[in-house]
């Protein structure tokens, strides 16, 4: 492998998890930080730290030409994006290529291309892949949207163009409906966007989250079977499973088999995450988003797969072939993930940084917590509130569901409020033991009770 | 008449606008009445108004916009 010491330029818990990875494989680290985390677990593991800016992301994280200069004054020679900051931006792969030294993820251009949802919808759709039904352009007026409606099927959605995270979506059941809703819809993106422009997508009522984990080295591509993250507050996902039962083993088969097509299309290199909706009622699934890189609910698929997969995509940054063939990849067992969270459920998941006054892990073969914290941290307010990973492996779900119920006993965070009792409600849960959720049960379940 | 002191409820960062490109929701000198927002306090990436829980005059600012602070810190000062 062509590298021996690798940036690490990201914080927090995937910081020590990417250390780690390094470490198994003998290779030394480079910790860049900002001036609020000189005191983190991730600096004092790496063989080396670089302070690169103040607290803010903007002037730290994300600022590229302090980081470039940081790999090249530390003799660096790769870069592991984790992942948000700048683990998407295609101009910071590409000012790491340019300076000589190996991005551990895909290409730049591979980023942009995926990165921009028109594209990869079409990328998806060259690969073979299902796409949401609905529109390929902007609608040029309420004709030719109620007759897109009707060939895709009420209920639709009308979406601003300009819109996102949620923004500037209306539901609409029926013709009607529509033609009243639509000239609402444009003034309404127009006021908030400054761009009237609509566009249509198929309304998919109960909708199950699932994504397929896939690895690639430019010129072989394997999937590590999906993951179910349809557990989400405000779209953030807060409970990951692995494998997603929901799915039968011909949808697993086909829903897999799509991702590895759509990351073979593009000659994808590293690890990368094809997003899909599922529709449980009719057993259909829709292409989403790529996501290219590392993500934060890996883990569950290490845990059932028994891969290390920020290892692979270093060693694949680092000009190796990809260690396993796509025989070698099995599930075993169930894995769940809580995402533990500086944030306080009683008070509607206010954040609270503080300080760690205490802290008790669990420690087992059947258990992982990934996290920064040690006791007497003093958690940043600058940074988003993840703690740590609680990752639980069984036999099966039913299984793997009881040992994380006795194993969220055992973890305690003191000194600052945390989404434990989410968690521990949530484990407790009859429907979520039945497997009963789809994207909006949890803010529905949420919005009955106090934890 | 007396000083009155605004502290922030929370450790973060401070912001005197709602949007880098728009106007602070309160200028230096500005008058000030109860409930006014005077400032967002982004904490984990979450964003909480400070408003004023006491009208006042001439409110001076001790800290800039996307300044870090501590909780407790002295966002503004005001005359009351």
């Amino acid at each position: 492998m062509n590298i021996t010491r690798v940036l690490i330029a990201n914080r927090g818990e995937i910081a020590v998890r990417i250390n780690q990875a390094c470490r198994k494989l003998g290779l030394a680290t480079v910790q860049v930080h900002s001036s609020a985390d000189a005191d983190s677990l991730a600096v004092r593991l790496a063989d080396h730290a670089v302070e690169i800016g103040p607290p803010p992301a903007a002037k730290s994280y994300l600022n590229i030409a302090a980081i470039i200069d940081a790999a090249r004054a530390s003799g660096a020679d790769a870069v592991h994006p984790g992942y948000g900051f700048l683990a998407e931006n295609g101009e910071f792969a590409d000012a790491v290529t340019a300076a000589g030294l190996a991005f551990i993820g895909p290409s730049g251009d591979a980023i942009r291309l995926l990165g921009d949802k028109v594209a990869a919808r079409q990328v998806a759709a060259n690969a073979g892949v299902p796409t949401v039904p609905g529109s390929t352009a902007r609608l040029t007026d309420v004709d030719a949207g109620l007759g897109l409606a009707a060939r895709i099927g009420y209920p639709v959605m009308i979406k601003a163009a300009a819109g996102g995270g949620g923004r500037g979506i209306r539901v609409v059941a029926d013709a009607e409906e529509f033609a009243r809703q639509f000239p609402q819809a444009s003034a309404e993106a127009l006021a908030a966007f400054g761009d009237g422009g609509l566009y249509v997508e198929k309304m998919i009522a109960r909708a199950r989250h699932v994504e397929v984990q896939v690895l690639g080295d430019g010129q072989r591509w394997i999937h590590c079977f999906e993951r179910e993250c349809s557990l989400q507050r405000r779209r953030q996902k807060v409970w990951e499973e692995a494998p997603a039962l929901c799915l039968t083993a011909e949808v697993r088969a086909a829903m897999c088999t799509a991702a590895v097509k759509l990351a073979a299309q593009v000659k994808y290199s590293g690890a990368g995450t094809v997003e899909f909706l599922y529709d449980e009622a009719s057993g259909e699934f829709y292409f989403i988003e790529v996501n290219t890189r590392i993500q934060v609910e890996h883990p569950v698929t290490e845990m059932i797969t028994g891969l290390d997969l920020v290892a692979e995509m270093i060693r694949v940054a680092g000009g190796e072939r990809l260690s396993i063939e796509q025989d070698d990849v099995e599930i075993r067992g169930h894995a769940i993930e809580c995402r533990i969270n500086a944030e306080n459920p009683a008070k509607n998941f206010l954040p609270q940084p503080g300080t760690v006054s205490a802290l008790q892990v669990p420690v087992a073969d059947d258990v992982r917590f990934d996290t920064m914290l040690f006791e007497g941290y003093k958690v940043p307010p600058f940074y988003d509130s993840l703690l740590g990973k609680l990752i639980v492996h069984g036999d099966s779900r039913a299984a793997c569901l009881a040992r994380l119920r006795e194993v969220l006993t055992l973890l305690r965070i003191e000194g600052l409020a945390t989404t434990i009792p989410l968690h521990t409600a949530l484990a407790a849960d009859p429907q979520v033991a039945a497997g009963e959720f789809d994207t909006r049960f949890l803010e529905r379940w949420l919005a009955g009770r106090s934890l | 008449m007396s000083i009155e002191r605004v502290l922030s409820p929370l450790p973060g960062t401070f912001y005197r606008r709602p949007a880098p490109d728009q106007p602070p929701f309160k200028a230096d000198g500005a008058d000030v009445a109860v409930g006014d927002v005077l400032g967002l306090v982004e904490v984990m990436k979450n964003f909480q108004e400070v408003t004023a829980e006491v009208a006042g005059r001439g409110i001076r600012f001790l800290v800039e916009d996307g300044e870090a602070i501590d909780a407790e810190q002295v966002l503004a000062e005001l005359e009351v």
